[in-house]
């Protein structure tokens, strides 16, 4: 192999800073430890995003959301996919990035439009240089290469951060995204949360391939692997792979070893493709419970801080049942807002057709 | 002489000048300048960051094009050949289409995909398909294809302008059609058709590369004493109802011409629009002249699919004009 080659290609095992229980791995990476500051942001978002999924996952099982993909035991994932990024840069999540959408700042009630169903996307992706939530899978990867590489031509420094899971790496648009950013330079860092299951398609269906980080060196692209339940690999390998990215080497690759605690929705049964130990073992390589210790082995966490972010937490659990539970604004001539920048004499006549039939059912228009 | 290719070439190199957020970028469009040239010399006189080669993947081109129009460029990106863009189907369907929608208005995606579309030049297979009905099915694209050389350039210009992702469909067999106008200029807007030909006796109306089909059946259907109005849509989506509907109140007879395939295409919507508009103007059923219902054909046979003049003519011949009921159908299901 040419030096190039073994540059690009991951480490010969996930890179993990701490052990199952949150001690200091022994094995060295290269990887810069994340400043404390970091690591606190860090912990405080997965206490609250994990307290916002419980509170998502009640939510839905009292029939407020139509649908939940909860992302229960992925919190490293998804406050790293957010943490990482300044404001200016720009996130392209799926439907189960919820924690990430609200470690971004993001409106907990507009995150959650697309999933209670009174709108494709309740936020203004504009605002918060955040794409909508994604449904098909991988597709939102190209055009998160399109728009870095549009900040690579505005020479803004930007980067783009496109998240996508195991299953989503089958996809061809997974590749097309790979090849057209490296062939680009455009500055996208591909995060892979590979929690082992595709709906209930194991991994080993999914690819063949060494690992998943091993898919960028067909590409020409840095690639890594990492424990991504250890938040401090996590937060260390993003911020590594951004920097690679913003300054001007191309696209990176990261792999993150996960997974799913709950099942892939709440209409999903988890019980017919894995079994309850699995799961359990899991449960032992706790991201929040990783990091914690960790941080309080170090002084870095106190249980003061920890009562602050619990009570952060449940305040923010709260302000989102109370409001969601109100029955949302529904404005169904707004149908036809938004399909054209005008609208054609077609939907100008749909409307009125609609107007009139809302005046005789007596609903609001 | 002006022919379509060069006014296509042309709308291009202006609308390269005119802003620099337009890009060019597609398979082959670079060096080469596109395989039918409409992309020619723009590398050249704009910098290979204008106009751009890029990988052989056509969902790749179309979702690389969304986010620079998301990262505020205007992305003109060519499909080579109409079939060739299926890949991008998913892109164009779920992405393209409902950017605008789904984010309330928020995302706006002013992008172009250009595809070099329907048959009649001896393509072989892969090479020669009408795929407007797909995109016309898509609400929140535009779908445009013009006739003329002068709407081809209008209305690409039109296109690259607009605040909406529009499909801008090349007929193939008329990028060596030629006008002799001296200056390319605009024409008309989207959402309105053309009437290519003024008549009093019947209505043809047509698209793309079926206008000069339509218009040489109306000089042949002359020399029988049918005087023919011919209206060319320039733009599937938005449709111009309006032109349709009071051309055919005033004549009472329409013949719809499209090359795609007949069942369930947009001659079979132009007709039932034209039938809820204007039933009791008419004095005939409205009649389509399509390509049959099959794969389009080896270039060997591909004269037996298109519609022709001839075919056209068969289809006055049972306008009713006599009173006599036609009585093609009247075996309901088809059977003997």
């Amino acid at each position: 192999m040419t030096g190039r080659t073994e540059a690009l290609l991951p480490s010969a095992e996930p890179v993990r800073f701490l052990t199952d229980s949150g001690a200091a791995a022994r094995k060295r990476t290269n990887y810069a430890v994340p400043d404390t500051e970091l690591l606190r942001r860090a912990y405080r978002a997965m206490v609250v995003g994990r307290r916002f999924d419980a509170q998502a996952t009640a939510l839905t099982k009292q029939g407020r959301l139509a649908v939940y993909p909860s992302s229960h035991g992925q919190e490293a994932c998804q406050v790293g996919s957010a943490l990482v990024l300044d404001d200016g840069d720009w996130l392209f999540p799926t439907y189960r990035e919820s924690v990430a959408l609200v470690t971004r700042g993001i409106d907990p009630v507009e995150v959650l439009s697309l999933l209670r169903g009174d709108s494709h996307c309740g936020y203004d992706p504009q605002r918060h240089h955040t794409a909508p939530q994604c449904t098909p899978l991988a597709t939102q990867a190209v055009h998160a290469a399109g728009l870095a590489y549009a900040e690579r031509r505005k020479g803004t420094g930007r980067v783009a951060l496109v998240c996508v899971g195991d299953g989503a790496t089958s996809e061809g648009d997974f590749h097309e995204a790979l090849n057209f950013a490296a062939v680009f330079k455009a500055p996208l860092v591909i995060l892979v949360q590979n929690n082992q299951y595709a709906i209930s398609v194991p991994l080993e269906r999914q690819t063949a391939a060494p690992s998943l980080a091993h898919k960028g060196i067909g590409y020409g692209v840095r690639s890594e692997r990492v424990d991504g339940n250890d938040p401090v690999a996590v937060l260390a390998v993003l911020s590594a792979a951004v920097e690679h990215a913003r300054a001007g080497n191309g696209p990176f690759l990261v792999e993150a070893h996960t997974y799913r605690l709950e099942p892939h929705t709440n209409a999903d049964d988890a019980s017919r493709y894995r079994t309850d130990a699995e799961a359990e073992e899991w449960r032992h390589r706790d991201p929040i419970a990783r990091l914690e210790s960790y941080l309080r082995r170090r002084g870095h966490l106190t249980d003061a801080d920890i009562t602050t972010f619990t009570a952060e937490a449940d305040k923010l659990a709260e302000d989102l049942r109370t409001r969601m539970n109100a029955d949302p604004h529904l404005a169904p001539l707004g149908l036809f807002d938004h399909v054209y920048g005008t609208p054609t004499p077609q939907l100008d006549e749909q409307r009125a057709l609609l107007s009139a039939e809302l005046r005789t059912e007596g609903t609001p228009s | 002489m002006i022919t379509m290719a060069k006014a296509l070439n042309t709308a291009l190199q202006d609308a390269l000048d005119g802003d620099e957020r337009v890009l060019v970028f597609g398979e082959d469009v670079g060096a080469l300048g596109g395989v039918f040239r409409i992309t020619d010399g723009l590398a050249a006189k704009f910098g290979d960051d204008r106009c751009f080669d890029t990988p052989l993947a056509e969902s790749g081109i179309v979702g690389f094009a969304v986010g620079m129009a998301m990262g505020g460029f205007r992305p003109v990106v060519e499909m080579q050949f109409d079939a060739f863009a299926y890949p991008a189907f998913e892109q164009i369907a779920s992405h393209v289409a409902k950017m605008r929608n789904r984010t309330r208005g928020r995302v706006e995606l002013p992008l172009v995909i250009r595809i070099p579309y329907a048959g009649g030049i001896g393509g072989v297979e892969h090479h020669c398909d009408s795929s407007e009905a797909y995109y016309a099915h898509t609400p929140g694209l535009k779908v445009v294809t013009p006739a003329t050389v002068e709407d081809a350039y209008s209305l690409l210009l039109e296109a690259i302008d607009d605040p909406d992702p529009v499909v801008f469909l090349e007929p193939k067999k008329l990028y060596w059609s030629k006008s002799d106008i001296e200056r390319l200029d605009r024409t008309e807007p989207f959402g309105r058709a053309a009437v290519r030909r003024p008549g009093a006796d019947a209505t043809v109306v047509a698209y793309g590369p079926g206008v000069p089909v339509a218009l040489e059946a109306a000089g042949a259907a002359a020399a029988e004493g049918w005087d023919l109005e011919v209206i060319d849509l320039r733009t599937i989506v938005p449709f111009d109802d309006a032109t349709v509907a009071a051309s055919v109140r005033r004549t009472g007879r329409c013949v719809v011409v499209a090359e795609a395939a007949g069942f369930a295409g947009v001659g079979a919507e132009i007709a039932a629009r034209v039938q809820e508009r204007c039933f009791h103007s008419l004095l005939a059923p409205v009649l389509r002249v399509t390509g049959f219902d099959i794969p389009y054909p080896p270039p060997m046979l591909e004269q037996h699919h298109l519609p022709d003049v001839d075919r056209i003519l068969d289809a006055l011949d049972r306008l009713q004009r006599d009173d006599r009921p036609d009585t093609r159908y009247l075996n309901i299901g088809g059977a003997a």
